[in-house]
């Protein structure tokens, strides 16, 4: 049996900064329609099925219950992880390799718009003990760490405010984003405080949809598709969310997933063997700190890199093409799936104005946002 | 595996009220966004009937409404009202609150039921209360009938059903 | 590429207890070192790690893996959260399994943990959230209401009376008078089931498990690991889970039919053609007395409605041709939700090593099937180990 998993489908309904019309289940339905009938399947014919959620997110506990009738998979093996998409995507990619299933279908979902008490909700997740009794917003944690992390490597607030321009002017060619705009350097830096130095503009506002991926063996794949998007690596890492206890310059667990990644893609130097990726912006700082974590570029560089093109559509490296979350909303354990979508898209040239040009392997991270130190990388690749 | 000392210690009551403890209370609130399907279902109680969707592929009549048939994998067909009347599939009778509370003896027993609703298909049931009626005389196989809020008072509810009584 | 074998070469538990003195980190880390310690091995040597909670709430914080990281041994890992409700007990090591079946790793660490005394006023109320929030919560339901909807149907079905099962009960807690981890171990007779006071007719207080806190791991390796640490591996042999609809009115309460839809998938992966003759000693998840017989028919170990006759011929009994839950099982040991599933996977662990002390079974057990069941009526997780 050869090895390889690769994406025979892939659906979207979204993203939004709301979806009143929509149930979560009905929203899930309706991208689980498009990536299976992209694959060309029905649901009995897929082996089992993942969900990447958290209850919080929800307002249930023990979300999974939720989970089986939008995907057509009553009675059938499912599973919740909670965890972002990409981590959910590389769990499906091991259930391939285990060689007892061929396809997998993976989901995630953000109806961010439903919680009325969002930040009360991010907030429950510090530690119970040390930082809730604070009672701080808790991004807080991003104002501490992107002060500390432009000290560090030198970049300035202005580059993060480019990543901002950067990532909303992209998303203005995404029918898929919400927060697309043509801003300037003044209209962030001079945005309402939310942290410093942290602002209003440098953060991604949440948004609301749904993502569906088919997963395949390799024989599957030829089979199914003409066009699969390989998954040449996938890795993710975890540490500590506590702010005393872990590197607050440089994102470790980006480090150690694109190091893992990188080595199951067999890529060396990843400036020359990606063409583009898609890069966790939840906050706009992390769009540096993660391209220098991953030592794509080097430390103190991404900054200056962003400011003079290198990171826009004709670049270098074109980084989040999408839009990323600040272009196209934050969709929380959805947010790997966004950029997973753009990433197909890209390598299967079917991203339209957006295109870049000979698209063959990309790079898609997530982070899971604070106050986690946790995150994951995949190499996709259309070869 | 010879597990000689298992740690962990359980503390009394006494020893956790006397233990220092840090307490919280999260404000989590949610307005769900209903969708087309439980939007109506929701819109049809106010107007105090019971709405079920129908697929022609599989022949159900399901409650509660929803858009697509989860087994045959299609969009349902169309909505239809149902009875408000229904058997008893099971039942309970209760003694403890949501949250453990035990009810006062001069309170009445809850009697939570599964009730298959005439005219969905077969086994299709909901939960819902039982009232009005002695807990020792409820049965399995009980025919119930709806009693609702006054009209006035609907709101687009489960609740707008006060309980299902025997007829 | 072949199919990898994996197997359990290390286990450890808890004490399971009604409000434990450590945070769900401190109970992880005493689970896994245990485990790891069993093993002969060093965190430095586990390279992926899972970790299996139920629901949030219950410890009182969002994103309660990343919060249980730094005990379970996840930091700087690969590590991730399983979640599929009560069935999350026996899905971890499943979980794990899949981590080196797949040649991800070669060494798994799998963690379960639960605080559920941090939950006031009572972790029950934590239930109120799992049912639907628009069709079914403002009817202000509790946990007990779908056991007694449920126990109640099955008891109808069969004509089953409250002392058949209430057997349950009583083998179970007294079977926990061995278990060193045991919270409600306790030498209860029939008299004392059915006398005590009842919550939702037909369940009386002692048909349920307790609340608890609690943690447990296991470490799981790839075949040349194994043979290298352990001279006794327990092999994971099948491995099987399945979740039903979340309309759960509209099914027959009377019959998991997903638990035997787990239990099939399991079966067929471990070879098992006929499971009432190939399986020797089983620990079907019994949060309440009722649920044990539920499962052992879900997992077809014997024919629908007949596991209350077979518990009154003493056939589950620890000395008997099939013994059920000798662990004590949550009835007896006590119900941290995730770990006492974990719990159960390592009696049968234990049990096929012959190193379950007095709860060792006669007759040398080479394959075990442990279960845990969850969401509302919806998950059934089956594995089956074999030595």
């Amino acid at each position: 049996m050869k090895e390889g998993v690769a994406i025979v489908g892939i659906g979207v309904t979204g993203f939004s900064s709301v979806s009143p019309s929509l149930s979560f289940k009905e929203l899930t339905y309706s991208a689980a329609v498009k990536a299976y009938s992209e694959a060309g399947l029905r649901p009995k014919d897929i082996d089992s099925f993942i969900t990447a959620s958290e209850d919080f997110m929800e307002g249930y506990s023990i979300f999974d219950e939720y989970v089986p009738d939008q995907l057509g998979a009553v009675l059938r093996p499912v599973q919740t992880v909670t965890a972002d998409f990409l981590q959910a995507l590389g769990i499906g990619y091991m259930m391939i390799n285990t060689g007892r299933f061929r396809t997998i279908a993976i989901e995630a979902h953000s109806k961010a718009s439903n919680i009325k008490t969002l930040d009360e909700v991010q907030s429950f997740a510090l530690d119970p003990v040390y930082l809730r009794p604070l009672k701080e917003n808790s991004t807080f944690l991003a104002g501490l760490e992107m002060k500390r992390f432009l000290e560090d490597s030198g970049n300035t607030e202005e580059q993060c405010a480019h990543v901002v321009i950067k990532n909303k002017k992209n998303a203005l060619y995404n029918t898929n984003a919400a927060y697309g705009a043509n801003l300037t350097v003044d209209d962030i830096l001079s945005s309402q405080p939310i942290s410093l130095p942290l602002k209003h503009l440098d953060v991604a506002e949440p948004a609301d949809g749904a993502i569906v991926v088919v997963l395949a063996s390799h024989n599957e794949a030829k089979a199914l598709c003409k066009n699969p998007i390989w998954i040449k690596g996938i890795a993710w890492f975890s540490g500590q969310g506590n702010p005393w206890s872990r590197n607050l310059c440089s994102a470790d667990y980006a480090t150690l997933a694109a190091r893992k990644a990188f080595a199951m893609a067999g890529i060396t130097n990843p400036l020359k063997e990606i063409d583009f990726a898609e890069v966790c912006d939840e906050y706009s700082y992390k769009e540096l700190q993660h391209l220098e974590s991953m030592g794509i570029v080097r430390k103190g560089e991404a900054g200056f890199l962003t400011e003079n093109g290198a990171t826009g559509l004709d670049g270098i490296l074109p980084v989040n093409v999408s839009g990323g979350s600040l272009g196209v909303g934050h969709t929380f354990e959805a947010s790997g799936g966004m950029k997973t979508y753009e990433a197909v898209l890209q390598l299967r040239n079917q991203a339209g104005k957006r295109q870049i040009k000979d698209a063959r392997v990309g790079l898609v991270q997530s982070w899971r946002g604070t106050p986690t130190a946790t995150g994951a990388v995949a190499i996709l690749s259309n070869e | 595996m010879n597990i000689e000392k298992v740690p962990v210690k359980g503390l009394t009551s006494e020893e956790y009220d006397k233990a220092i403890k840090i307490s919280w209370q999260p404000k989590l609130q949610y307005a769900w966004d209903n969708g087309i399907a439980i939007g109506k279902y929701l819109q049809a109680l106010k107007e105090g009937k019971i709405l079920a969707s129908y697929c022609n592929g599989c022949g159900r009549i399901m409650l509660p409404a929803r858009s697509f048939c989860e087994l045959c994998w299609r969009p349902t067909d169309g909505y239809t009202y149902v009875n408000d009347t229904g058997v008893v599939n099971t039942f309970a009778i209760c003694h403890v609150n949501w949250d453990a509370s035990r009810l006062k003896p001069d309170e009445p027993r809850h009697i939570p039921a599964v009730i298959e609703i005439d005219g969905a298909s077969q086994g299709q049931g909901i939960m819902h209360i039982i009232g009005n009626v002695e807990p020792t005389k409820v049965t399995i196989g009980m025919k119930v009938r709806a009693v609702w809020k006054p009209e006035s008072e609907r709101e687009g509810s489960i609740t707008d059903i006060k309980y299902f009584e025997p007829y | 590429m072949g199919l990898r074998k994996v197997a359990i070469v290390g286990a450890g538990i808890t004490k399971f207890v009604r409000r434990a003195e450590e945070t769900g980190p401190e109970m992880s880390y005493l689970a896994a070192k245990m485990a790891l310690d069993q093993a002969g091995l060093k965190l430095k040597d586990v390279e992926m790690v899972t970790v299996g909670s139920a629901p949030d709430a219950f410890d009182g914080v969002h994103m309660k893996g990343e919060y249980l990281l730094s005990g379970a041994g996840g930091n700087n890992k690969q590590y991730i959260r399983n979640f599929v409700g009560g069935g999350t007990g026996v899905f971890a090591p499943i979980h794990g399994w899949m981590h080196v079946a797949s040649g991800a790793c070669d060494v798994c660490l799998v963690v379960c943990s639960e605080k559920m005394s941090s939950c006031h006023p009572h972790p029950q109320g934590a239930f109120l959230t799992i049912f639907d929030h628009t069709t079914e919560q403002p009817l202000k339901p509790t946990l007990i209401w779908i056991f007694a909807l449920e126990m109640r149907r099955y008891m109808e079905t069969y004509g089953l009376s409250k002392t058949d099962i209430a057997r349950v009960s009583v083998k179970n807690k007294n079977n926990a008078l061995d278990h060193p981890s045991a919270q409600v171990a306790e030498a209860v007779t029939l008299e004392d089931v059915l006398n005590s006071e009842v919550l939702a007719e037909p369940v009386h207080r002692l048909d349920i498990s307790p609340a608890s806190d609690g943690a447990a791991a296991v470490v799981l390796v790839s075949e040349d690991v194994a043979k290298r640490l352990t001279d006794k591996p327990i092999w994971i042999d099948g491995v099987g889970w399945n979740l039903d609809t979340a309309y759960w009115a509209t099914k027959d309460l009377y019959y998991p039919r997903y638990v035997e839809k787990a239990a099939r998938m399991a079966y067929e992966m471990a070879g098992i053609t006929e499971p009432q003759k190939q399986t020797h000693i089983a620990e079907p998840y019994d949060p309440f007395d009722y649920k044990e017989l539920h499962h052992m028919e879900g997992l077809l170990l014997c024919e629908r409605g007949e596991a209350a006759r077979l518990t009154a011929e003493g056939y589950t009994a620890r000395n008997g041709n099939l013994p059920v839950c000798p662990s004590g099982g949550a009835l007896g040991v006590g119900n941290p939700i995730a770990a006492t599933g974990l719990m159960k996977v390592i009696e049968i662990f234990l049990q096929l090593r012959e190193e379950a002390g007095k709860r060792q079974v006669p007759g040398k057990p080479k394959v075990g099937v442990a279960q845990a069941w969850g969401d509302l009526m919806q998950v059934g997780t089956v594995i089956v180990l074999r030595r």
